[in-house]
């Protein structure tokens, strides 16, 4: 049995602890807002943090989560104002939208341990974020812009 | 695009409304409307010249399946509750695009409805009421924005017949605006009477349509929304929340996950299977054999395999990989890419079948001071949405109702119905949001495969889950090509002769019995099309059987001949001696509107289904769009070694752009792109916005195609699986900054395409800017992330 915290809320699990945090949330947990996108930590379409840092949520299993804290894009404010999601609607970053959960819970946590982070940083925190719908420009901006705010 | 296949087949966020407000204090004092602080603000009345008749102009539409519908009917299309709220329908499909907000948006402007209180409700795939769904071809703001224009004037007009009729004045003197219809006086002036358009709308609605010919609409100088770019999408809130709702986030009571094996080898099926492992594994809940469409033409039949349903998405993955399947021999075993190319190669060296033929190409080849030869390949290519296919389905009894992110709902609704043996109004299709679509998800073989297994299931709803492997190994290709261009040139050093020919398997051979030879929807896409001024001029299709499922991607056949030609004119610019710009503007010719006919087209031009009157090909365009990029991104200004210019022009969907990559190549060869400017011609334009992030994709895809993506056979089987071996462009590497500019439409001039024509130019203005940044030519994509 594994006990974890999802976006404030104590949950546990008594399924197969091998499960990866993608699939417990979406089918189990009914969170949505996480995506698969590759199942091979090659998309970052499935990011949520775990004890506050970025990880590939289908890469991480329930057992790895177990006595730990998650937040997922749902979990990520309350009424949708993190800074992040701001800049995000601010420059009409998405396109399908459907890369930029995980871009976001990407941005957040990398905003969270570096508010001034340069091309570089930002280049290379992000880069296995895939976007197809090419959103890069816009969602480098957008890092640039919540970094004044976060 | 699926119905001319059909055809050829049969042959073989919001803000509030930004409503002109003016300082009256320097106008005349318009009754009611006083502020305390003395400041007041009043509404300002456009006089009757804000408002104009419209001719129609004709569109290929009308002769999509189930043409226009009521697309023009507010009725069908516009709801008005009392307290004022709006809802306007999308009947396509959102996939990145923002169709699912410029559309309802047209409507909205034209019937000055207020943004922030519209709502917009997505259609169920029902052509026969709302017109084509085929969201697909860059064809929704240019088929649509006619009849979603005359739906809101229409709309409009009925609020002021209704007004009018409540107030017993003449209509002429009841003016819409911002939500109300507002009374006029003699003078048209207005006198602070009003009614809002919720205390309207059931007088509105009870009137007939008025017709066509008695609307009028707005002047491009009145519009609230259309042309300014300032409206947010209507799902930006709940995407950025994690809200909003694509395929798999469908959710029933009891609802199963399943997902299937299939056949890496097109055509080959089922011998036989052993699930005892599978079956024991926890979660799983049944696993059954899908019998295979194996007949050829495939069209969008399911390919068979073996499927597992089970209590989680995860658990039928992992009991996925317990099953021992035996597949039986496929003849398509034997496709594998090299010897392919080779094949095509061989094809494209020899005459081909003539599509177009101008002047005499021979003679020019024969009478040549020098000439030049240039062949260019592409792999295949797949769509690789961010979001893989899936489809919640639930067929129970005789009722089947389906949610799925799909591009064509209504073509989709048809087929299950035929493939459940259910009369089609037994079928309902809900359309998601789409995680991205780029052609695949007009191909419904997904949405069939949930809907078999739900019956199976005896009406257990069910999501069956594509993985991306799934998504990667069965896919409907881009086409794989080879392109070959032979120039004579004269004395003077012009192009006398031009011959073209195309190697590539056709899309055609998914619908019908495979020739080899293309089609005209392929021919048509910048091929036949050439609008070049060159006396001497050959197309010829040669043949190339497909062993694999081709279907549409994004741009489709502009790609490998975007980047043909356009290499081509930068590579005879060179050996010339000439500005690769000049030269191409020298090719393009004096500005005229170029007549088919005369020029050889062939007599079954595909010119984007569309009648060409309403979109003839007009050479200043072009040029027009090649002299502002290069004009915009410094043509010929010096740059640091290892960086240079490329350019690419390219005519598709009636879409006139022109694109310069800058290219920076770094010391180990990595080619960079720190800029890149687009100028684009879509004639009438709504959301400039959007068009503007479609083309800042389409350099991140044109970039990718161009450097990483390829899909490649052996013995039959694709050898790519996942985003670490179909490689797409990243935040490590990508063009960081995209210029757009969009040309100010003259009147008369029709709305393009735009999803798709960004596209083709940047693969060619990249490899250009290579060239002239280190001289060494590539002529084929992907050409690898580094210069060898
Ligand atoms: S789904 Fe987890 S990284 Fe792609
Ligand atoms: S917005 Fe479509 S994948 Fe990123």
């Amino acid at each position: 049995m594994a006990t974890i915290t999802v976006n404030g809320e104590s949950r546990t699990f008594d399924g197969d602890p091998g499960t990866p945090l993608l699939w417990y949330l979406r089918d189990i947990a009914g969170l949505t807002g996480t995506k698969y996108g590759c199942g091979q930590g090659v998309c970052g379409a499935c990011t949520i943090h775990l004890d506050g840092a970025a990880v590939r949520s289908c890469m991480t299993t329930v057992e790895m989560a177990n006595g730990k804290t998650i937040t997922t894009i749902e979990g990520l404010s309350l009424d949708g104002e993190h800074p992040v999601q701001k800049a995000w609607r601010e420059l009409s970053v998405p396109q399908c939208g459907f890369c930029q959960a995980g871009q976001i819970m990407q941005a957040a946590s990398l905003l969270a341990k570096n508010n001034a982070p340069s091309d570089t940083d930002i280049a290379e925190d992000m880069s296995g974020n895939l976007c197809r719908c090419g959103c890069y420009q816009r969602i480098h901006a957008a890092i640039r812009l919540a970094a004044g705010g976060v | 695009m699926l119905h001319y296949l059909k055809q050829e087949a049969q042959k073989a966020e919001r803000k509030a409304a930004p409503v002109v407000i003016e300082n009256v204090s320097r106008r005349k004092f318009l009754g009611g409307a006083v502020a305390a602080s003395g400041f007041v603000l009043a509404v300002r009345i456009p006089d009757a010249a804000a408002l104009e008749p419209l001719t129609p102009y004709p569109t290929g539409g009308a002769s999509m399946p189930h043409g226009y519908g009521n697309a023009s009917d507010p009725h069908v299309f516009v709801s008005i509750k009392p307290d004022g709220a709006v809802t306007i329908l999308a009947h396509r499909s959102e996939m990145g695009t923002g169709v699912r907000t410029s559309l309802p948006m047209v409507l909205a402007d034209e019937m000055e409805a207020d943004w922030s209180r519209v709502s917009i409700q997505q259609a169920v795939g029902d052509e026969p009421l709302y017109g084509n769904q085929d969201t697909d071809g860059s064809r929704s703001m240019r088929h649509y924005i006619q009849p979603m224009r005359e739906c809101g004037a229409a709309m409009r007009q009925m609020l002021e017949t209704a007004a009018a009729a409540k107030w017993g004045v003449d209509v002429a003197l009841c003016r819409a605006k911002a939500h109300h219809v507002v009374l006029l006086d003699a003078e048209k002036n207005d006198t602070g009477k009003k009614l809002g358009f919720g205390e309207l709308a059931e007088a509105a609605m009870a009137l007939p349509v008025p017709a066509r010919d008695t609307l009028l609409f707005k002047t491009p100088a009145e519009f609230n929304y259309m042309r300014k770019g300032e409206t947010k999408i209507t799902d930006l809130r709940n995407i950025t929340m994690g809200k909003a709702v694509y395929g798999a986030d469908v959710r029933l009571p009891g609802m199963k996950f399943a997902v299937i094996a299939r056949p890496s080898v097109l055509g080959s099926k089922v011998k036989s299977f052993d699930a005892t492992e599978a079956k024991k594994m926890a979660g799983v809940e049944d696993i059954f054999e899908m019998e295979g469409v194996h007949e050829v033409p495939r069209k969008f039949g399911q390919l068979g395999g073996v499927v597992v349903v089970a209590n989680t998405t995860y658990a039928a993955i992992i009991a996925r990989e317990s099953l021992v399947i035996e597949w039986e021999q496929s003849p398509n075993a034997s496709y594998n890419t090299d010897a392919y190319f080779k094949e095509m190669s061989k094809t494209a060296a020899e005459p081909g079948k003539v599509i177009r033929n101008q002047g005499d190409f021979d003679a020019a080849w024969k009478g040549a001071k020098s000439t030049f030869t240039g062949e260019y390949h592409m792999q295949h290519l797949s769509q690789a949405a961010m979001e893989p296919l899936c489809c919640v389905a639930r067929v129970d009894g005789d009722k089947a109702e389906l949610w799925a992110p799909v591009q064509s709902p209504y073509g989709a609704r048809e087929d299950i119905a035929k493939a459940l043996g259910l009369p089609i109004e037994n079928v309902t299709v809900h359309v998601t949001l789409l995680g991205g679509g780029f052609g695949r998800k007009s191909k419904w073989d997904f949405m069939i495969e949930a809907a078999l297994v739900s019956k199976k299931l005896g009406g257990t709803p069910v999501l069956l889950q594509w993985t991306r492997e799934d998504d990667i190994r069965h896919g409907f290709y881009h086409t794989t090509s080879v392109e070959r261009i032979d120039m004579a040139f004269d004395d003077a050093g012009k192009v006398a002769g031009w011959r073209h020919r195309t190697v590539a398997p056709s899309i055609l051979s998914t619908f019908a019995p495979d020739s080899g030879y293309q089609f005209p929807i392929e021919y048509g896409m910048g091929f036949v099309n050439l609008p070049y001024d060159i006396p001497n001029l050959r197309c010829e299709n040669g043949q190339a059987l497909a062993h694999t499922r081709i279907g549409w991607y994004r741009s489709v056949s502009n790609i490998p001949r975007a980047f043909a030609v356009q290499s081509a004119v930068a590579e005879a610019a060179h050996m010339l001696g000439k500005d690769h710009k000049e030269f191409l503007l020298e090719l393009i010719g004096p500005d005229r509107t170029l007549d088919p006919k005369a020029l050889g087209f062939p007599e079954d031009f595909w010119h984007y289904g569309d009648p060409y009157e309403s979109f003839p090909i007009e050479t200043a365009r072009l040029k027009h769009v090649v002299n502002l990029a290069t004009e915009k991104a410094g043509w010929g200004k010096p740059l640091p070694k290892g960086q240079a210019l490329g350019l690419a022009a390219h005519l598709a969907w009636h879409n006139y752009v022109a694109t310069v990559v800058h290219v920076d190549v770094k010391e180990d060869g990595t080619i960079t792109v720190p800029h890149a400017v687009t100028v684009m011609d879509c004639g009438f334009y709504v959301n400039p916005e959007r068009i503007r992030s479609q083309v800042e994709g389409a350099a991140v895809m044109g970039m990718s195609q161009a450097l990483y993506s390829g899909i490649t056979f052996k013995d039959g089987a694709v050898e790519q699986s996942n985003f670490f071996d179909y490689n797409i462009a990243t935040m490590a590497n990508f063009p960081k900054i995209v210029d757009v500019h969009i040309v100010e439409p003259q009147p008369g001039r029709n709305a393009a395409g735009v999803g798709e024509p960004g596209l083709p130019p940047f693969a060619p203005a990249l490899a250009n800017a290579v060239f002239a940044a280190t001289g060494k030519r590539v002529r084929r994509m992907p050409m690898g992330a580094k210069v060898a």
